[in-house]
């Protein structure tokens, strides 16, 4: 299987993206905020969009070269593309629209369950059947790279679960170089092998989920990936911890080293939550009034003025949290982690 | 005084219905419709009919022939001097028709800018049935040209990319993509352009003259038969307002008939997801 290889740049309005990348058969996601530059990586694989300098290869097939001023055109390029909000041809049926480009639909109609679509407009369609006739379209050329541009975006909460199962499932199957950009860690998180953050035309960490989420390499990955940022001034402390004083008056400890300003990181779904000041393990104790609650399927976030816990709808119901009441936020000194602040 | 004002809106506009309606109903409550079919009959109707419809379905083909491919080259390419381009394809809208029969003459005319060349090869096109198309081809042609760009930058361009992703050179982009996708706006600026051409006066009358059977439209026949018969003025008057009608209720028609499927699908989607 080929693998996809690039590193270029590209003059974006306010700043230059710069990207080194190699996706062999597996999952890159690119994550970042909207104009980070995310669609413009994918528009220049596909040969949209043209970069000022560097190279782009597929396997052995090189498609663009500045230096050795190869551009290969759109259509010479092996790429599936899943634009966002799909793009397909209005005037066309679902069959019309996968056999395009010219290979016969019956297959990718049957794989992704869209047989009895077939004859059907895209107007007719729902959000998840046109994700899966948009999907038929881009693989049915047999490409050697697949693109997708916020898949998941024009997608209703309640589909949303099952169409990124079903996308996962897809996506193993294939094992083609795939780069899928989206604005949410979770289904990078949930749909890529590896997952890269991308801030202003720059990646500021590339890695397995897991990675960024265990050891964020700025406070910005860390917020991106769902964490609590606590801004405020590390010193030493007793024990061999650190004593972190927030911006404000209190202290809590972390098991990692810092001194001077940082940032404290800490996952909603390791801060635990109490009516009264409990008396436990965790060092780090916080008081403070419940602003919202907001039910995530089976979990709730609680949003206290300095930080959100995350706990099981469960437990809400258990303890009865309601807005404007006081709540003790507990997490343990290993699970903050410290990073110099940005 | 909001009752005043009121009423002051309400008699300017039947004033406004009245004067645009009343020469035209005029037109048909003057003569009787059988003798309006039976002028219709007269050979130099016909003659003219028959020029009308020569002249103008060339010169409509030319027009759609070359001016769809260049409006699509218009509206999807951004290049310098493009806004003056765009300008200056307009600038016989504004131009009376007179002009552009003189400045049809200054080009093709036997002293004109071209006129040794077509000396040269024998071809002669004042008031001839040529120089009839190209003065209906030059006043139609701005009205296609700005509605089939217009028609042109409204398909999507993610569209194009998206297809262009799919293996679809240029060529295939343009039949498959956009020219079915600007159709509605294509067959609009057609109809719009096809009732001008077919209403042309003064460039054809200074550049073809009035030529019963050769260069005589049915807008010249219904100025030359003003003076001799009345009744055939008339009558050519009344078709031309049937068919300026018929265009009209098809392109409203058209136009609402799209809303609505726009509509129903939209509709259709948003109750079964």
């Amino acid at each position: 299987m080929a693998s996809l290889r690039l590193d270029l740049s590209l003059p974006l309005r306010g700043f230059d993206l710069e990207l080194a990348l190699e996706a062999g058969p597996e999952t890159v996601a690119l994550v970042g905020p909207s104009g980070a530059g995310k669609t413009s990586v994918l528009r220049a694989i596909a040969g949209l969009a043209r970069p000022a300098r560097g190279t782009i290869s597929c396997g052995d097939e090189i498609w663009f070269d500045a230096d050795r001023r190869v551009d290969r055109r759109p259509e010479e390029r092996s790429v599936g593309f899943v634009f966002q909000e799909y793009a397909l041809f209005p005037h066309l049926n679902v069959e019309q629209n996968v056999s395009f480009g010219g290979a016969r639909p019956d297959r990718l109609l049957w794989r992704l369950s869209i047989e009895h679509l077939a004859k059907a407009k895209p107007s007719e369609l729902s959000g998840g059947e046109r994700q899966r006739v948009a999907l038929a379209r881009a693989l049915a050329r047999g490409p050697r790279v697949l693109l997708l541009d916020e898949p998941m975006a024009a997608l209703d909460p309640h589909t949303r679960g099952k169409v990124r199962a079903e996308l996962h499932d897809l996506l193993r199957e294939l094992a083609l170089p795939a780069l899928l950009v989206t604005h949410d860690f979770e289904d990078a998180a949930a749909l890529a092998d590896r997952v890269g953050v991308l801030v202003e035309g720059r990646l500021r960490q590339l890695g397995a989920p897991a990675e960024l989420l265990g050891a964020p390499a700025d406070p910005f990955v860390a917020e991106f990936a769902g964490a609590n940022v606590l801004e405020g001034i590390a010193e030493s402390g007793p024990d061999g911890l650190t004593r972190f004083h927030l911006d404000g008056e209190r202290i809590v400890y972390s098991t990692d080293e810092a001194r001077g300003r940082a940032a404290l990181v800490v996952y909603p779904w390791d801060v635990s939550l109490a009516r009264r000041a409990a008396e436990d393990s965790a060092l780090n104790h916080l008081e403070g009034e419940i602003v919202s609650l907001v039910q995530v399927g089976n979990r709730v976030r609680v949003r206290l003025p300095f930080l959100t816990a995350e706990i099981t709808a469960s437990s809400a119901e258990r303890l009865a949290l309601r807005p404007r009441e006081v709540v003790f936020a507990s997490f343990k000194a290993t699970q903050a982690r410290l990073l110099p602040a940005d | 005084m909001r009752a005043l004002f009121a009423a002051l809106l309400a008699v300017a506009t039947g004033i406004a219905l009245a004067f645009l309606l009343l020469p035209i109903a005029a037109i048909f409550l003057r003569v009787p419709p059988g003798d309006l079919v039976g002028a219709l009959g007269h050979n130099v109707t016909r003659d003219a009919l028959l020029v009308s419809i020569k002249t103008s379905a060339v010169a409509h083909a030319v027009v759609l022939l070359i001016g769809t491919p260049a409006a699509y080259l218009l509206a999807r390419r951004r290049f310098r001097g493009r806004g003056v381009v765009l300008t200056l394809i307009e600038l016989p809208l504004v131009l009376p028709p007179a002009v552009a029969g003189i400045a049809l003459f200054a080009a093709f005319g036997r002293m004109g800018l071209l006129g040794d060349e077509l000396d040269a090869l024998g071809v002669q096109i004042p008031f001839t049935q040529a120089a009839v198309v190209l003065a209906v081809a030059f006043v139609e042609s701005p009205f296609y040209f700005r509605g089939a760009i217009a028609a042109f930058e409204a398909v999507d361009g993610t569209l194009v990319d998206a297809a262009r992703t799919l293996g679809a050179g240029p060529a295939r982009v343009f039949a498959r993509v956009a020219l079915p996708l600007a159709a509605g706006g294509l067959g609009a600026a057609s109809a719009l352009a096809l009732a001008r051409g077919l209403g042309e006066f003064g460039a054809t009358i200074i550049f073809a003259g009035s030529l019963q059977g050769v260069t005589q439209t049915l807008p010249l026949a219904i100025y030359a038969q003003f003076e001799q018969d009345f009744d055939t003025a008339l009558a050519i008057s009344a078709l031309f307002i049937v068919v300026g009608a018929l265009l009209l209720v098809t392109l409203k028609l058209y136009g609402w008939l799209r809303f609505a499927s726009i509509f129903r699908s939209r509709f259709a989607a948003s109750t079964s997801s």
